[in-house]
């Protein structure tokens, strides 16, 4: 993102981090394995039945919020939930992220950087298509290209920008060389961003007979209704439970409620929190809470008054009552935030102490700064859940300070567009990526969706050093002074993260509860089984 | 008849500058919406670069009167364009929402007919009588619940509670031969309001019919009163009965939009809500053909009915 940094001379390039980087890859499969076995046991131990052993079999119904007729099963075009869960059933990515969004090696069995961090070496795994084709390293490249496309607007494109595709190439059937534009520590985080699927090196027409590696085959499609899918019997990580599975679209959040205690659906994503509550101790259906799934914040343009002075941002951080607002505009289904992105996540400054609200300090430090009787507008729409009740509880917490809130209630179909350079205040949300990725998509210079802002060269540099080293440690030692200093001054008032909450059939297991959406474990319907 | 054949055509080419007009209208303020598709499609990724390309991949950086143009040039071939979000014909839109959309009013209609013309009749029968107070007060009532309401209390005692019906269509084509247990409650829902306004409608008609002078000289003449209710009077309380039927098959075309949403029914109304929240022009565009053209046929049609069963009030508007 800063200079680009000049190739190696050397054709050849040797790859020192090879065996240690080996076995770390080794390591984490491993390790996800065994989350995968405990995930499974104690999910049947918590129900009681004694029986946690996966039974194959029978059809799962899942029942997601979409895209209506415009749907489309191209896993490089899928923007929704409901498009992400279809993509990884039936395609995969080179990696994918874990419960702490740390990447996962999926089809690459494992991957080698050089000593400079440019140049990547990822092997594949033995891995098939639907059609028995083995995945080769031509169709990474094909399908790195495809997102690439400059006259095409895929959501991975942004996330591949660090590759130069043209000068990556297929060093065997399944090894690729990946020549990256500057040394890029976090590769694997790129392999495994949202919409990096890996489809066949040739054209194909997505919605009549999409052909993937994923664990299920595609059986029929009819856009904004139903997506059904077969189990994958040669599938690389072990063939799927379920016999069939079955993707409904049901927008209405109280239609899946209904349709799942009706028993016309086992899977129903994205409940409200009321649901959740209301059936928690119902015991007609099992609620699972996927926490640490969406960061819930303020975001504050630091180039302009009254944000553009930290003394204000601060008095905003101390005038947030967080638990009131997550009982509040989240129903409870969270847990309070510290002003960080990724609570849970890998290389998160857990260290931090917890912001309180200090409305005495607040004051201070407004008056200090020249701003009492401070107006601001503040933005919101009805675009995520709990913006326009955490935009009105927040408004009430700063009337305490002296600050005078105004709520502005914004269109829900251009909100995120809209708030992206006007305004100065507005209610901010954001679904799981790595921490490194959160960092290079909204809080660099050249970051494409700066919501807040925020634009230091030296915050840049402490990003590219980051990316320049390999040891885990010391990289983690950057990422915590970068977020020291999101903490005292930055942009986001990170208030809270709420849950992902998913509805299941009694006789639905296997739902894996550690897994914030966006993640392998989520909507991982291969794993799950009907008893 | 050719007096009535004259009038069809007028209404008809009137009703085709009515659709225009609602096709430029619609444009108009889908363009004047803020956000268009490739900022809705880009949603919480608002990269610039990338909305300039999708801009550029839906050919929207082209000025509106030229794609609007376009477009009229398709559809005088036939050609209602293709979607901006997905790249499918419009008309694939259309015919998959239009057969769960028309079976629900047909079969709205269906019943709406025989259910309200018996409430509306047997309430004048014994007008003042108690039938006639409960008929009153039951249709008054039920008229005051919007759709909504009456349907999620209909799904929670139904299909929740006693487990009698689906809760939803989820899952099924939305063909009534499928699984007609599924469409029970929402054709309830539907028929809940236009029952309720039709039979009180033709319940006056009937009181104001038989009050008048020819019904009493019918009955003077020793008619029976059967007769004069169905043979003299009905035809009289039909008149403005049917006025109000073509709007309630307007507001069954699109007034199923709850409906669909709360019963997961993927018909005209699902892809309007989508196309609308997608910017998704072309679509809105065939949508406001479809709705406009059967809005002039079914209203055209009622204004001949009416015109038939009292050829004296030149055919009320």
């Amino acid at each position: 993102m800063n200079d680009a940094t000049p190739r190696p001379p050397d054709p050849a390039p040797r790859f020192p981090g090879l065996h240690r980087r080996g076995f770390l890859a080794a390591g984490t499969a491993a390790g996800l394995g065994a989350l995968a076995l405990t995930g499974c046991g104690s999910s049947g131990g918590e129900d009681g039945s004694g029986d946690g052993r996966p039974r194959r079999g029978g059809r799962l119904r899942a029942a997601f919020a979409g895209g209506g007729a415009s749907e489309t099963l191209d896993p490089h075009l899928g923007n929704l939930f409901a498009d992400a869960a279809r993509a990884k059933a039936l395609f995969d990515k080179l990696a994918d992220y874990g419960p702490d969004l740390a990447a996962v090696p999926r089809l690459a069995a494992r991957w080698e950087p050089n000593a400079r961090l440019d140049r990547w070496r990822i092997t594949l795994r033995e891995a098939v298509f639907h059609d028995g084709t083995p995945v080769t390293a031509k169709d990474v490249l094909y399908s790195y290209r495809r997102i690439a496309d400059p006259k095409k607007a895929y959501r991975a494109k942004a996330s591949l920008e660090p590759i130069d595709l043209a000068a990556s190439r297929a060093v065997g059937t399944r090894t690729v060389e990946f020549v990256l534009k500057r040394p890029t520590a976090e590769l694997p985080n790129v392999l495994a961003a949202f919409g990096a699927y890996i489809v066949p090196a040739r054209t194909q027409d997505f919605d009549r007979a999409p052909v993937g590696s994923g664990p299920f085959r595609f059986v029929s499609f009819r856009p904004g209704r139903s997506t059904v899918l077969s189990r994958n019997e040669d599938y690389w990580d072990g063939a799927p439970h379920l016999e069939e599975l079955e993707f409904l679209v049901a927008n209405e959040e109280s239609a899946r409620v209904n349709s799942l205690i009706g028993g016309q659906i086992e899977y129903a994503h994205e409940l409200n929190p009321t649901s959740a509550r209301a059936h928690e101790k119902g015991g007609r259906i099992g609620i699972v809470r996927l926490s640490g799934s969406v960061m819930q914040a303020f975001a504050m343009k630091t180039d302009r008054p009254p944000f553009d002075d930290p003394r204000v941002r601060e008095a905003f951080f101390l005038i947030a009552d967080r638990r009131e607002l997550v009982d509040g505009a989240l129903s409870g289904a969270g847990e309070i935030g510290n002003d960080l992105f990724g609570k849970g996540y890998e290389f998160y400054a857990d260290t931090l102490p917890q912001r309180e609200q200090d409305l005495g300090r607040a004051r201070k430090l407004l008056k200090a700064a020249g701003a009492e009787n401070l107006h601001v507008t503040l933005d919101t729409s009805a675009v995520a859940a709990g913006f326009t009740e955490a935009a009105t509880i927040f408004r009430d917490q700063a009337a305490r300070a002296g600050v005078k809130v105004k709520v502005r209630l914004g269109s829900k179909d251009s909100y995120w567009q809209d708030i992206l350079d006007s305004g100065t205040l507005c209610c901010y949300r954001s679904g799981a990526m790595p921490i490194e990725a959160h960092f290079s998509q909204r809080l660099l210079t050249d970051s494409t969706t700066n919501a807040t802002h925020w634009r230091h060269q030296d915050f840049d540099a402490l990003y590219q050093q980051a990316q320049s080293t390999r040891e885990k440690k010391a990289r983690g030692a950057v990422y915590g002074r970068m977020q020291r200093r999101l903490h005292t001054e930055g942009g986001f008032l990170v208030w809270g993260f709420g849950d992902m909450v998913l509805g299941t059939a009694e006789k639905l297991r296997g739902v894996e509860a550690k897994a914030p959406a966006n993640t392998l474990d989520w909507a991982r319907f291969d794993k799950v089984w009907l008893r | 008849m050719n007096a009535l054949g004259a009038f069809a055509l007028r209404r008809l080419l009137l009703g085709l500058g009515q659709t225009a007009a609602v096709v430029l209208l619609v444009f108009a303020l889908t363009e004047a919406l803020p956000g268009d598709a490739a900022v809705a499609l880009a949603g919480d990724q608002p990269d610039p670069a990338r909305i300039a390309a999708i801009r550029e991949a839906m050919h929207l950086d082209r000025p509106a009167h030229e794609r609007l143009l376009d477009w009229a040039g398709g559809l005088l071939h036939g050609d209602l364009g293709t979607s901006l979000v997905s790249g499918r014909p419009v008309t694939s839109y259309l015919s998959g929402g239009f057969g769960p959309t028309l079976q629900l009013a047909a079969l709205t209609l269906a019943l709406l007919l025989p259910l309200a013309l018996g409430l509306g009749v047997l309430a004048a029968a014994r007008a003042g009588g108690w039938v006639d107070r409960l008929v009153s007060a039951l249709t008054l009532g039920v008229y005051a619940v919007p759709e909504f309401a009456l349907g999620v209390l209909l799904i929670s005692l139904f299909a929740l509670h006693w487990d009698l019906l689906p809760p939803t269509a989820v899952g099924t084509s939305g063909s009534l031969l499928d699984d007609p247990a599924a469409l029970v409650l929402p054709v309830v829902v539907l028929l809940s309001r236009p029952v309720c306004s039709l039979a009180r409608l033709i319940r006056a008609g009937m009181i104001e019919a038989l009050d008048s002078p020819y019904a009493a000289q019918a009955a003077r003449y020793g008619v029976s009163g059967t007769r004069i209710r169905w043979a003299h009077a009905l035809p009289h309380a039909v008149a403005p009965a049917v006025q109000q039927l073509a709007r309630t098959v307007d507001w069954l075309l699109c007034g199923v939009i709850v409906v669909e949403a709360l019963f997961v029914i993927p018909g005209l109304g699902t892809v309007l809500v989508a196309a609308v929240a997608e910017r998704d022009l072309p679509v809105l565009q065939g949508l406001a053909v479809v709705f406009g053209v059967l809005t002039v046929l079914v209203n055209l049609a009622a204004d001949v009915v009416a015109h038939r069963f009292t050829p004296r009030t030149e055919a009320a508007a």
